[in-house]
């Protein structure tokens, strides 16, 4: 990269590149590598996202977008936080999570009703009994007759830990 | 002076409107449908052992008679947001469709653009303006735990709303929920009553022309533009539209909402009103036990058809 080279804008909404080959701004995701991160990650298909175009503003946050927008976006927001890039583990948002993580097949760990409630206060929780990947996780419990996505949680070392943020987190009642 | 008596004359039955306005309203909330039916709901609310009522002209609207409207499951998934009532019929008489070119001008905290989102089915684009960045951050955070993907956020003064951020320059439908006198909040809000100026009327109302003018401006001919309030002034309802009406192409159209409200008046101290603000509903709080409203519907003018897509 020269000096002259495009460097990510903190005050502005990017459309994301297409592939890794098109990308011009250092270390931006493309839309390839999210699709296919989603995929790998939780069994969520390039197909469920086909209508939906990605974007960066600040450093490594990908939002996701379903409508008309200009590129690049000088506004407050642009449809919702989605994914964090440009770190090691990339990590789902809460509200992508209960957005689209019912559609998940894998990495997708059930909590009973203690647990869900425990999950939403923002504790953190033993559960040895997880025997799949270590990482970031998507937690659902039961609720009306079927299993419900209620955010993102990171798997270590036999431990849950919530990363509901501060603002969604709630004392709510045990439902058996 | 209690504001509310200047509005006697204009109700059918003072000491209803009075004892009403009067009764504190009870929390409600409106089921987020793009995320779950109103059946799920409720049968989340049966299992969570959350009591609620039925709303009868609203299926997707639940009295929570024991309050605390976020502290249940339903509201964690973002399957219901908190919000009054009368709050849903501006998006109910917008009627936006999947696909269009929607902008609310006055947004923030998010309860109609979210509803507008969920009657768009997530598709299309609504433009979200606030000119309040703190109330914004509010918009944005009610936006995403209810999962909505199709809304910009703006952060502008609606009067000179300017579409070059956007990747389109005229809207289908318009929203003008506007900043106003507020006192049919005063049921669930006493403060707005002992608040209230008639001072704060005229400025407030200077303000309204301004954002429902750029409203009419920004609008596609034969598109929506949808107009309420929840004062009860006519100086902020009926003359407003007043002025709109003489100062841009556009006229008020007949619409029905789905419960009771009485006519937009055409005389208010002194002041007469062009006819058609008649098709404009008042909604007093002792017609429905709901809060005080007022919403009006307008044709952008020119030739163009009023379906959907630009």
């Amino acid at each position: 990269m020269t000096d002259d080279a495009p460097t990510n804008d903190g005050q502005q909404f990017d459309r994301l590149p297409e592939t890794p080959a098109d990308r011009e701004v250092e270390g931006r995701a493309s839309r390839r590598e999210v699709l296919d991160w989603w995929d790998e990650r939780f069994g969520i298909g390039p197909s469920v996202f086909e209508e939906y175009s990605f974007w960066e503003k600040g450093a490594g946050k990908v939002w996701i977008f379903n409508g008309e927008a200009t590129d690049p976006s000088e506004v407050e927001a642009i449809g919702m936080t989605f994914l964090r890039t440009r770190q090691e583990h990339w990590k789902p948002t809460s509200r992508a999570a209960t957005r689209f993580g019912g559609l998940a097949t894998t990495n997708v760990i059930e909590l009973d009703p203690e647990q869900a409630v425990t999950f939403m206060a923002g504790d953190d929780q033993d559960l040895p009994e997880w025997d799949g990947d270590w990482g970031y996780l998507i937690a659902t419990h039961e609720i009306a007759g079927g299993e419900a996505p209620i955010g993102v949680g990171l798997y270590l070392y036999d431990e849950l830990r919530s990363v509901v943020p501060k603002g969604s987190r709630a004392d709510l009642p045990t439902v058996e | 002076m209690n504001p509310l008596e200047r509005y006697e004359p204009l109700v059918d039955d003072v000491a209803a409107f009075r004892a009403a306005c009067d009764r504190p309203l009870p929390s409600v909330v409106r089921v987020n449908e793009m995320a779950a039916s109103p059946a799920h709901v409720r049968e989340a609310f049966d299992d969570e052992g959350v009591a609620y009522e039925p709303v009868d002209w609203h299926d997707g609207l639940f009295r929570l008679p024991d309050g605390n409207p976020g502290g249940n499951w339903p509201y964690v998934h973002g399957w219901t947001h908190g919000q009054e009532e009368v709050s849903v019929l501006p998006g109910l008489a917008l009627d936006p469709q999947p696909g269009e070119r929607v902008w609310d001008a006055c947004a923030a905290p998010g309860s109609k653009t979210t509803q507008i989102a969920d009657a768009m089915d997530d598709e299309g684009t609504v433009v979200a303006n606030d000119n309040n960045l703190g109330r914004l951050s509010a918009l944005r955070h009610n936006a995403e735990r209810l999962g909505i993907t199709n809304a910009i956020v703006t952060n502008q003064d609606a009067r000179n709303f300017s579409t070059k951020p956007l990747a389109f320059d005229e809207f289908d439908r318009a929203l003008v929920d506007a900043p106003c006198s507020c006192e049919g909040t005063c049921r669930k809000n006493p403060d707005v009553v002992d608040q209230w100026t008639l001072e704060h009327v005229h400025a407030v109302a200077g303000i309204q022309k301004g954002i429902l003018a750029r409203a009419v401006q920004a609008t596609r001919p034969g598109g929506t533009v949808v107009y309420s309030t929840c004062t009860f002034a006519p100086e902020e309802n009926e003359a407003v539209l007043d002025h709109v009406l003489e100062a841009e192409d556009c006229e008020i159209v007949d619409f029905d909402l789905p419960l009771d409200t009485a006519p937009g008046v055409t005389e208010w101290e002194g002041e007469t009103y062009d006819e058609s603000v008649t098709r404009a509903h008042r909604v007093y709080p002792h017609h429905n036990d709901t809060g005080g409203f007022f919403c009006a519907k307008l044709r952008v003018g020119g030739t163009g058809n009023t379906g959907v897509g630009a």
